[in-house]
């Protein structure tokens, strides 16, 4: 119980650092850059949008800027972003739900998929310490992460999309085709989701199968092992509720600290694929100079990878009594 | 001298290991490029005078880009700034986990607590979002400002680990006892409690280093670092807007990005055999050599 209030703790303060430095970053810059965003803009937006975008930037400088915090507080908590000023004149909040849920079905579907299948093949790896996945794959996947993520994308492109031309590379679905609930669509879809899923996955399997390996080569040469494998327990039933479990607890740590590093890696993929997510929505935001939508997505990127770290912290507490006992 | 004998150390352990010999020979090729890159570019870098879009020749060994320039001179001019935000970045981000990695176990107490909630929260804030939107308010981010905004963000995991290993080594015997003789703090630290920790602080270096190289690459790649210097992320970006890929010009694109990745191979590989003397358990298993040993 203690460690859930502590976790939950945890959750609201890096939420709340999250929304200050939204708040004050503009603030923070030489010359307030939003003042030239809106002056662009004069007169073509309703007053009530205008006044929660001039608390988000501070445009007004004689106004208190701790009741401009608060209000920024509250706007944020109510979803009220303001208008999108590239998108205009839709509000923040329904261009963002646009995007969501092609990243939720990229990114989602793929960390979760590269997570299982590397801390299996991790797992398998160290079980067969010395075999060939064990020696094979640890150099593999350091010269892998060290690639930039964004290359591996490009370089898929040039490959599987304009040498070979077996897949598309640009955008969600074909842009001719009108979305909707049809075979078609779907495996147009899936066609388009090709390539970037392979680009994620690429790069971001490496770090689960090298920490699995790692945790799992110090978990096997524990005494329960050796118990185990003295009672006769058939191998299998070893390598996965013995010591696999236990390998997996600080692997699910790690998936909530890397967490970010995927999340970044895809905004990258979704930018070389101009893929319609958030990730695109994010970069296209800054190219527009569309500050509020930046702000916003920005918060919404943060928001779930917090809720993430949380849900791995849960998960963590269940499948690992000790954590529950602590303190 | 105590950090002699380390420095000692390290060099024994390079010498042996395969993985550290080859990040360390890298690093020095590189080092040396970018040290004297006029000596090793046979173009003007910037020079938009040769035939556009050539293919591969003696003259041109990448070929030059739709804008006429040699892709091979600029590969060439380009590591500088990569080296440069590789050490810079990584040496201070380095120094800020130490600082706060240290302090918070040593110190214990509320001090602790708050280091550490400061370093669980910079961690757990997606960084490269982060950097993007404090880049777009600038515009068009100089090498320092970059330097600046990775090293805010980048500090976080070592500084994590370091409270790590300095907690668990806090209690040992050897520091209780110089702490009894009555040595002052900064001693004790500086003295007893670093040395031990070199293998994770120069991981934690390296860590830093790849991740600032990684990130600065990307940065430059969305137009958001300074377009008009030489490196090899704007060379990406460059390449992408001119859509090399699509006109028959893949070299433009494929010659940076693996330069990038030979330099994050040579970092990570050295961090990795550093991981591997701060945890015996993983280094290579050497059946033979035992063997030999044995007999």
């Amino acid at each position: 119980m203690r460690y859930l209030v502590r976790r939950i703790g945890f959750l609201l303060v890096a939420l709340w650092a999250a929304i200050t430095l939204n708040f004050f970053i503009p603030r923070l810059m030489p010359g307030n850059p939003a003042i030239a965003m809106m002056a662009k803009f004069h007169g073509h937006l309703n007053p009530a949008s205008l006044h929660a975008i001039e608390v988000a930037f501070g445009i007004h400088t004689h106004e208190n800027i701790f009741v401009a915090y608060l209000q920024y507080i509250g706007n944020t908590l109510q979803g009220n972003f303001g208008t999108s000023l590239s998108n205009f004149p839709n509000s923040v909040t329904s261009v963002i739900s646009k995007a969501l849920p092609w990243t939720l079905g990229l990114v989602g579907i793929t960390t979760i998929l590269g997570f299982i299948i590397g801390t299996a093949v991790g797992a398998i790896a160290a079980w067969r310490r010395g075999g060939v996945l064990d020696s094979v794959l640890p150099p593999v996947f350091i010269v892998v992460s060290a690639f930039p993520y964004f290359w591996i994308g490009l370089m898929a492109i040039w490959l599987f999309a304009i040498t070979l031309n077996w897949l598309p590379f640009l955008g969600g679905y074909t842009e001719t085709v009108t979305p909707t609930f049809s075979l078609s669509f779907i495996l147009d879809v899936l066609n388009h989701a090709v390539l970037p899923a392979f680009t994620i996955l690429i790069t971001s399997i490496g770090g689960w199968i090298l920490t699995m390996r790692n945790n799992m080569i110090t978990v096997v040469a524990e005494d329960y092992v050796k118990m185990a494998r003295a009672k006769g327990l058939r191998p299998k039933r070893i390598l996965w509720q013995y010591a696999g479990r236990n390998a997996l607890l600080p692997n699910l740590t790690g998936f909530a600290m890397s967490l970010g590093f995927v999340i970044s890696g895809a905004i990258l993929v979704e930018y070389v694929f101009n893929y319609p997510g958030v990730g695109f929505m994010l970069l296209q935001a800054v190219e527009n100079e569309d500050y509020p939508l930046m702000q916003a997505l920005f918060l919404l990127i943060t928001v779930a990878v917090l809720v993430a770290i949380f849900i791995s912290d849960i998960a963590t507490a269940v499948l690992d009594p000790r954590t529950r006992s602590q303190e | 001298m105590k950090i002699l004998d380390v420095l000692k150390g390290i060099w024994q352990f390079v010498r042996r290991d395969k993985k550290a010999m080859a990040g360390s020979f890298i690093l020095l090729v590189l080092l040396i490029i970018a040290a004297f890159p006029n000596f090793f570019t046979p173009h003007d870098p910037a020079a938009e005078v040769y035939m556009p879009g050539a293919g591969l020749s003696w003259n041109h060994l990448l070929g030059t880009t739709s804008f006429g320039q040699d892709v091979f001179s600029q590969l060439v001019a380009g590591t500088r700034q990569s080296m440069m935000i590789a050490l810079v970045v990584g040496f201070l981000c380095t120094v800020l986990s130490v600082l706060v990695g240290i302090t918070a176990a040593y110190a214990g107490g509320w001090l602790d607590d708050l280091l550490s909630l400061m370093t669980d929260v910079v961690l757990v804030i997606p960084t490269f979002p982060l950097i993007i939107v404090i880049t777009a308010y600038l515009k068009s981010a100089s090498f320092w400002l970059m330097v600046f905004v990775l090293v805010i963000t980048g500090w976080s995991y070592g500084a994590r680990q370091l409270r790590v290993q300095a907690l668990s080594l806090r209690n040992r015997d050897y520091l209780m006892a110089a702490r009894a003789r009555g040595e002052s703090s900064l001693y004790v630290i500086f003295v007893e409690l670093i040395p031990p920790m070199t293998s994770l602080i120069v991981a934690n270096f390296l860590g830093a280093a790849l991740y600032a190289v990684l990130a600065e690459s990307s940065l430059q790649f969305i137009g958001l670092g300074d377009i008009s210097t030489q490196s090899w992320g704007t060379m990406l970006y460059w390449a992408q807007n001119n859509a090399a890929l699509n006109s028959g010009l893949p070299l433009w694109a494929l010659a940076p990005g693996i330069a990038i990745a030979i330099l994050g191979s040579a970092l990570a590989l050295l961090n990795y055999a550093f991981d591997e003397i701060a945890n015996p358990a993983l280094r290579p298993v050497r059946t033979k050599r035992l063997k030999v040993a044995n007999s």
